[in-house]
């Protein structure tokens, strides 16, 4: 389970040779936003000799291509697919170039001899997007929707606030979606990496209406989220009490039992399942 | 006489600037040059060697990059070179 998703500049040695040490969940390799257009190609060399040469274990590793409206779409998607990497993020993604992009990738994995399939997060940055959103996070490559805050506050021709208000609707489609097909729902990274409060109370946020994970850019904001984005002590204890109590109701033939004096019904032992699904190991 | 460059003058980057020449020519300034220079000249040769590149002058502007950056690097500019000559 994602806590942290780290944005890292694909074409910067120096952010590149220390991502693996933050401790983030997953890192997404950026050769959109963060580069250049003079520097595409650079950042696809760079990227490619940096992951032929580090082993990355244990963490998603995503590289977010640039947008099929560009002239570095195709380029991006022929070298992530000879990349060592699980998942594609997508900007601005319509459910019409999610099936394109499926389509390409079945044929640039088969030329590759690809072993495993590409994933795909697509960024929900676009209004028109939220419209179609359900479709899109029903597609069988995507493991998770990324809220694009920013982005989504220009094409509303909003400023964003620290309530986030005016993106508060877009929060709970993504998460609704995610939801619904047990996709991943991924909030948008708070900007003012030098604010921590602010970071919090906009995680806390996020979490309490469904998030389960949040983009980052800067290393420092990668313990707090793990701080909020991981279930406490008390309820992985609740949790697993839930769980026993429930092995001990089959094992005696009850249908139903209680923990703590409350009556326990399927949701609370699903719910139970998802906090200990959520632990890392 | 056309050239290319790739990469920066920033820490652990290196700046490589290519042109063509009548042999390979490999001049390299580093910070790191007493510990690393053979080591930096060995990554340029290599991949010259893998591109089967025989002439050509290469400048390596070094700011304590790793190999794979250098390589990176060079791989880049050699590209932007093609696409200019």
């Amino acid at each position: 389970m994602k806590r942290s998703l780290l944005f890292i500049p694909a074409n910067s040695p120096a952010m590149l040779q220390n991502a693996d040490i933050f401790g983030a969940d997953a890192l997404i390799f950026d050769f959109e936003d963060a580069i250049h257009p003079l520097e595409k190609d650079a950042a696809r060399d760079l990227l490619t000799h940096y992951l032929d040469r580090f082993k990355l274990n244990d963490m998603e590793l995503i590289v977010r291509i640039n947008d099929k409206t560009t002239p570095y779409y195709v380029d991006d998607l022929k070298r992530v697919v000879s990349l060592p990497v699980d998942t594609i993020m997508l900007p601005k993604t319509r459910y019409e170039d999610l099936i394109e992009l499926d389509t390409l990738l079945h044929k640039l994995e088969k030329q590759s001899k690809r072993e495993h399939p590409l994933s795909i997060i697509p960024i929900i940055e676009k209004a028109i997007s939220l419209f179609e959103v359900e479709k899109i996070a029903s597609h069988h490559r995507v493991t998770g929707l990324l809220l694009g805050g920013e982005d989504l506050a220009t094409d509303l021709e909003v400023e964003r606030s620290q309530e986030g208000t005016e993106i508060l609707l877009a929060r709970q489609m993504v998460i609704y979606a995610s939801k619904a097909y047990q996709k991943d729902a991924i909030d948008t990274p708070f900007t003012d990496v030098s604010d921590q409060e602010g970071l919090i109370k906009d995680a806390m946020f996020a979490k309490s209406l469904g998030m389960t994970a949040k983009a980052c850019i800067h290393p420092i904001q990668i313990d707090t989220i793990h701080d909020i984005f991981s279930p406490s002590e008390k309820q992985i204890a609740y949790a697993k009490r839930v769980l026993h109590a429930e092995q001990e109701a089959n094992d005696k033939g009850l249908g139903v039992f209680s923990v703590d004096g409350k009556m326990i019904d399927k949701p609370i032992i699903e719910r139970a399942k998802q906090v200990l699904k959520r632990v890392k190991p | 006489m056309p050239y290319a460059s790739a990469g920066t003058l920033s820490s652990n980057d290196c700046l490589i600037t290519v042109e063509p020449a009548d042999s390979l020519v490999i001049t390299i300034e580093s910070i790191v040059f007493d510990a690393f220079g053979d080591q930096i000249e060995r990554v340029i040769q290599d991949v010259c060697k893998q591109l089967k590149i025989k002439k050509m002058k290469v400048l390596v502007q070094d700011k304590g990059a790793l190999d794979y950056t250098i390589k990176a690097r060079l791989i880049t500019a050699i590209h932007r070179l093609e696409g200019k000559v």
